[in-house]
This record gives C-alpha cells, structure tokens and sequence, in this order.
C-alpha cells in the first residue's frame, strides 16, 4: 500500500517529474504564444495542411450559430462523420456518427439519434460547452476515422492513437494509447485507457499499463500485446518530427492515428504532454532529453533527425 | 529565463531585507517576537456617524466604558480633526464630548480604548448608583398577568436568590422562545423589556446595560443589551439569551442603565459601530505600537483605525495560506481543485469554527453537486449555469441557516461567510470533473483541496504565526523568498515517488 521509492533511485531511473517538465521544457522550450496553435484543432488542422501532413479530412467549420440551419442540408450526403470541439480537451464534446438509418443518425455506440440532436450538440460546441475556458468555440466537421485493423484486437470501442514526444524535433518516446471498457472508449491514460510502451527504434511492445499498474493482456479483448506490430515505423516518426517544424514547440506529444484507407494522419498535438509514458516504457525521458539537448541544432532536417534517433545507442 | 544564481540572490537579499526590518522594528518599538503574555489585549474602537446640519454648533457626546470586572480600561483616545474633546461626569456615567463650531455634510468621529482583560485581579470597582429607579415600559393585561405571576412562582420555586433566580426567569423565557408557545407574553414585545417587567415584578433590582460582545477581528459590531441585577451591592451580569453565565463570552460593559448611548445636537442620522481586534502582548508594549510617532510607528498597521487593523489582521494571513498552497502543490503533489481555493475555504473556516465549516461545506458541496446534476439534464450554457448554482447555493446557505437556527445551532450564520461565488465555481468544477473523469477524481481532488484547507487553517489559526503576520508584517518578504524557491524547484514531488514506485527494481 505505501510502497515509495527514494528519489535517489527515481533520478538514476532518469524519470522527469513535473516540476522538472514544466519549468526546465516546457516554460523554456514552449513558447506561450505558439500554444493556441496546438490548443485550438482548427489551427493545428489548416498548419498541417499547409506542411502537408495527413489529418483526417475536414469537411466544413460551424462556426456562428446561423450555420447551424444549414446542417441537415450540409450532411445530406454524409453518412459517416464525427463532429469536434476546436478547443474540447480529452475526447470531450466529440460525436462520432457511423451510419445513418432512414432519417436517423447511428453513433457510435449503436443508438440512433434525430438531427435535431446533432444541431443541439453542435449548438453547445458552439457555445463553448466544451471548450477549456468556456469561451466560444468552433465545430469541426472530419470525415471519419476508420481505424486500420492491426489494432482490432486490442481496443474496445474508440479508435488506438500513438502518442509520440518530440523533443526540440527528435522522437524520443512512444507509446500506444488502447480505449478500454473502464476508458469508455476514450484513449487518455488517467480515464483507464492502457498504455503500451514502444521502443523508439522499432515500434515493437515494450510494457503496457493500465491505472499505473502494468498488465499483460487487454481487459476487454484478452489479447496479449506481445504480438502488437506497427508497419512503417520510420514513417510515423517522420511524421511527428515535422510537426516540430510546423508548430516550433520544442517539448510536444503527437498523437497520431492509423487509418485503413489513408495510413497514419495526426490526430491532434499536446504542448503538455503527460509522464504515463514513461511508465508504459518502464524508462525515463530524461537522459534522451539530455542526449537531444547536447545534439540539438536547428540545421538539421527531419530524415537527419529521425536517423539520430534510430541509430542512436542507449535509446 | 533569469540564472539561478541570479534568483538564489534575489530570495536571500528579501530573506535578509525581512529579518532586517523585524529586528529594526523589534529594537525600535519593542514589539516581542513571541507573543507568550497570556494576558489578552483588545484595542476596541467606536464611530460615530452623523450629518452636521448646517450652521449649527455641534456637541455630540457619546457614553463611554468604565473598568469592570475583568477589564481594564489602559488607555483612550479619541481622533476626530477640528473637534474639540473632553470626558465628563454625567449622572455618574462617563462620557465623551466632541464640539465644534460649524460643520458641513458627514461626519466621522472614533474613540479608541485599548482594554486589558484580565480576571485574576482583585474585585474590581463596583459602584452601586444611589438612585436606582427601573422604569418598564410593559404593562400586563389581566390574563398576561396571570402567566407572569405563574413564571415568577415557577422561577422562585427552584431558586434561592437573586442570582439563581434571575437565571431561572431566563431559563423558563427563553425555553418559551424556542417552543413559540410563550407566545403570550413575548408577543410583539421586546424580549429584554419583558425580562425586566417580570424582574421588577418580583422586586428585583436590576438595571438593563448595553454591553460590547468582545470577538476577534470584527467590523461593524453594535452592543447587545445585557441585564444587570443587584446582588449583596454587588451588579452581577446576565447574558440574557442564555442563562448560563459563561465566562468565555467576553461581555465587555459599555454602557449602564439605560442611559443613552449618544446624544447628538446639531447633526442627524448618528450612528455608532464599533470594531476590535485582539492582541495577545504586553499593554505597555502594545500602547507604545499603537501611539509611537517614531519611523516604526508612522509605518505601521498600528496606526490605522481599528476598523481597517481588524481587516488587515485576516488579509497578513492570507500569504501564509497561498504558501502552504505552493508547499502542498509543488514539493508534496497533491492536486486541489482550482489553485487557491483551499486558502478561501481556510478564510472561510477562520471566521465559523473547523468543525462546523467542514461540516458546512462538504453538505453543501455534496447538495449542491445532486442538483447541479439536474441542471446538467437541460443543457444550460456555461455562464448561466454557473449563475444558476449562484442562486441554488445562496438558497442552500439561507436553508442551512434556518435549519441550523431552528436547531439552535448558531451554524447557520456562520455559512453566510463562506464565499458564495467560489463555493459555486467549486460545485461547477467537481461537477464537470464527475462527468469526464469519474467520481474517484472528484474525492482526490476535493479530498486534497480540503486537507490543504485545514492545514492553511491550521496555521493561519496558530497564534504565534497571526502575530508575526500583523506585527511584522516585512516577514512576509521571507514567505515571497520561500514561494520564489519553491516555483524553481525541480525535483521530484513527494506523491511522484509513489507513482513511479515500479522502477524501483530497475
């Protein structure tokens, strides 16, 4: 029950605390006024087009609430999307639609529901319902993300995301994010979602965990994470390290998705990402941060990092 | 970003600069840094209030106290610019006049008395006024007669003299009270004056007094009517909403008899409030802070009015909350909801008692949470909503304290202090929290926000730390230092080393 460890252990450990995140990478690696970038899906979505990195395609913005009249005629041939808050947080405020029946929306838990409560939902979007500060946000309407089936075995409901740190542009953790029966199909770790540690190098299951406790096959589905195998890995890679480039934040987390159809899009970016990780890697971020901030030099190219890091000894 | 050495500097020349100006201050007004005189010291100030009429001389004269048993009067002053003021004898009581020749539109006028309490001394002065003359206002109806006279029997019954009796009278009266049923009697009549009617009745001598209850840090307080009766020439005092006489309840006498409290000529509209605030020092010490025209004494606390000293005794606190806020935060990790919402809630339990505001607040949170549920059900939007838990919290807080009224708790009005908007936002934020990360989130964090809570009360209430706090007010250039440490701190939190307990074996 209290079962500590000396913080002598957890410094030769390398874990990062959160003192130590927020003051000495985030305050001095995250610009303030680069956070709206990331904190809102809107900007991060039209950046990414503009760098041309894969996001799940946006098929229109609501953004005042007369749009709002023009949202049955707008999904007339839609069948399938998901409709986010700019600003939502941990899944908040997202309404997924997998399917329609007669005149009828079907979620994605199998309920059908009428237009009219996809306007209402769109109206609190608006509204701010959702949103961090409560302020006024925008709806975004993404065609939606059919979750490639390497995954299938592990996920309850929701689709898996991998969340990638990027530290001044080199990857330097993974990790990937498993909804669970407890997560209620959500993919945040303090919600009971399992995280699965991945080797940096290769993709490859590491350890997974679940509430802080490691464990060895998944809840819901029973399947043992061992055999989890991710297809191009030096892609994904790739693909976070240039969300550096996009955003300049120097400490982010990406999280990244695999769609059957499109292969791996960003999902969205986090300028505060969690230490879970470093648990589900059963390693501290903190040498590689170290190691990164030694090498770290604005001149190199994305191809140039990511090989830093795939044949970088000790990571 | 600033160099630590830089910052490591900057905290030890405010570290320094704080002890410094104690020990100046210390060595210039002998303020004791310990505050071990058990003797207690209460600097009690009445204003007065009034609208000068135009071109007419004024003479206000305001009653004043006199040494009773267990006070002493140490010393008075009055501060009031352009009025002239002294103290005479008036029927035997004292009193204060202020005059002056012209005067336009409001005036303020204080009187300030530093009182020591102290009831080890030897029997103080009691005077026992020759003429003694009771006039009640009451007079029975036949049938009310007949319940008094029965009161009277049933207070004489099982009593055996003027002391015992009386505090049977106030017994049975206020017994009638709470039941509603001596409705006979106490209808549409003062309940003080009925006391007294019944006393004189059953030949008594008793005179009704206005006394100042004594509590720490209070602001506009007015005098509570008290009832005095004659015992073997002695006046002995009766709290008479209650017929215990409690030694703790600090009934300081200030005037006797029913004599006037003032008498204004020339103004309009006067009004009197009083404010105090409690030291625990030596007077001498005290009085020489209070009164030193010295560079200490000009900047110090201690000259302002009592009213705002009062204040600013709970404001010097609120550092030492925000900065076990930080220490809880940032060195132990527990998570509290909203940053320094324990320090308001802390606030909140100096002015009712521990216990009672725990109790106070986890009811109404956990009430407030239930219907903040239904409201959830109409999909309000954030603004009004949180407008809506407004009122819902206000309307509890007005529930609670009639149902602590009726149980003869004094609770209820103690709820009043908590701070209805926070109280609202924190019903908001649990609620929200609920609904996206379950219950077990919602006793984390409100379990945290409270541990926080009792402990910043802890120390706020402790004594020695109010009276560094209000004396010394530059040590709080230390407590900044500690805060300016903390916000660099980067190691590990204390709750981390639980967390990432499983790389032990690694």
């Amino acid at each position: 029950m209290f079962s500590f460890i000396t913080p002598f252990a957890l410094k030769r450990s390398g874990i990062l605390g959160m003192n130590s995140r927020n003051i000495e990478f985030i305050s001095r690696y995250n610009n303030r006024k680069l956070f709206p970038l990331v904190d809102n899906k809107l900007q991060t979505k039209l950046l990414a087009n503009e760098y041309g990195i894969n996001t799940p395609e946006l098929l229109f913005v609501m953004q005042y609430q007369h749009d709002v009249y023009e949202l049955k005629e707008k999904l007339k041939d839609i069948s399938c999307f998901a409709i986010k808050p700019a600003c939502g947080s941990g899944g908040k405020g997202i309404l997924v639609i997998k399917g329609r029946e007669g005149e009828g929306f079907v979620k994605s838990s199998g309920m059908i529901i009428e237009v009219e409560e996809v306007i209402r939902h769109v109206t609190n979007i608006l509204a701010g319902l959702y949103s961090l500060s409560g302020d006024q946000d925008v709806a975004l309407v993404e065609t939606l993300i059919e979750a490639d089936t390497v995954f299938d075995d592990y996920s309850y409901q929701g689709v898996p995301d991998i969340r990638i740190i990027v530290f001044q542009g080199y990857p330097v953790m993974a990790m990937l994010r498993l909804s669970t029966k407890d997560s209620d199909g959500k993919a945040n770790l303090h919600q009971g979602a399992v995280g699965v540690g991945l080797d940096i190098k290769t993709g490859k299951p590491i350890n997974a965990v679940m509430n802080g406790k490691k464990v060895l096959i998944h809840p819901d589905t029973k399947h043992s994470f061992d055999t989890i195998k991710i297809e191009n890995w030096r892609e994904l890679l790739l693909l976070a390290s240039s969300c550096y480039d996009m955003t300049n934040l120097g400490y982010l987390g990406a999280d990244i998705v695999l769609d059957k159809n499109r292969g791996a899009m960003l999902l969205e970016l986090n300028a505060r990402p969690g230490l879970s990780i470093q648990v589900a890697n059963s390693k501290g971020l903190l040498p590689r941060l170290r190691e990164i901030e030694k090498v770290a030099s604005k001149r190199t190219n994305v191809q140039k990092r990511v090989d830093f890091v795939l044949e970088k000894e000790g990571f | 970003m600033i160099s630590k050495r830089f910052l490591q500097l900057f905290v030890l020349v405010l570290t320094l600069l704080g002890v410094f100006i104690a020990i100046m201050r210390h060595e210039q007004t002998q303020i004791p840094f310990l505050s071990n005189n058990k003797k207690d010291v209460w600097m009690v100030e009445a204003r007065v209030d009034f609208k000068a009429q135009k071109n007419r001389p004024i003479t206000v004269s305001l009653s004043l106290p006199e040494d009773t048993l267990g006070y002493k009067l140490y010393f008075e002053q009055s501060v009031s610019a352009g009025y002239g003021f002294s103290m005479v004898q008036k029927d035997g009581i004292k009193r204060g006049e202020w005059s002056i020749r012209q005067a336009q539109g409001k005036q303020t006028l204080y009187y300030k008395a530093q009182i020591v309490q102290d009831f080890s001394n030897d029997l103080p002065l009691k005077k026992v006024e020759s003429e003694l003359h009771i006039k009640d206002e009451i007079l029975w109806s036949a049938s009310e007669q007949i319940a008094a006279n029965e009161i009277i029997d049933l207070a004489y019954a099982k009593s055996s003299n003027n002391i015992t009796f009386t505090r049977e009278l106030i017994k049975i009266l206020t017994d009638m009270q709470t039941r509603k049923d001596g409705s006979l009697l106490l209808l549409k009549r003062e309940y003080i004056n009925v006391l007294s009617k019944l006393l004189s009745d059953a030949g008594v001598l008793h005179r009704i007094s206005l006394a100042l209850e004594l509590e720490d840090a209070r602001r506009n307080q007015s005098l509570t009517s008290v009832i005095e009766v004659l015992d073997k020439d002695e006046w002995v005092l009766f709290d008479p909403n209650n017929a215990l006489q409690e030694e703790d309840k600090n009934f300081f006498l200030w005037t006797r008899g029913g004599k006037s409290l003032i008498e204004i000529q020339g103004g309009s509209n006067a009004t009197v409030n009083f404010s105090m605030v409690k030291q625990s020092m030596p007077a001498l010490e005290l009085a020489q802070a209070h009164f030193d025209e010295s560079g200490f004494g000009i900047f110090s606390i201690h000259r302002l009015p009592i009213e705002e000293q009062s204040l600013f005794k709970i404001l010097l606190l609120l550092p030492i909350g925000a900065l076990i806020t930080v220490f809880m935060r940032l060195i132990i990790g527990i998570k509290t909801s909203g940053t320094f919402m324990p320090v308001l809630i802390a606030m909140a339990f100096l002015q009712t008692s521990l216990f009672l505001g725990l109790l106070n607040f986890v009811v109404l949170v956990a009430i407030g949470l239930i219907l903040r549920s239904y409201l959830s059900n109409l999909n309000l939007l954030l603004v009004s909503r949180i407008a809506t838990i407004i009122v819902i919290v206000i309307f509890l807080v007005a529930f609670m304290t009639l149902v602590g009224y009726e149980l003869g708790f004094n609770t209820g009005m103690s709820v009043a202090f908590f701070p209805i908007i926070i109280l609202a936002w924190t019903i908001e934020r649990m609620s929200i929290l609920w609904e996206e990360e379950g219950a077990k989130e919602v006793l984390t964090q409100g379990s945290g926000s409270l541990l926080v809570a009792v402990l910043a009360y802890m120390a706020m209430v402790n004594g020695y730390v109010a009276h560094l706090c209000f004396n010394f007010p530059e040590l709080h250039l230390i407590v900044i230092a500690l805060m300016i440490l903390m916000g660099r701190y980067t190691g590990y939190r204390l709750l981390e080393l639980r967390r990432f307990r499983e790389f032990k074996n690694s």
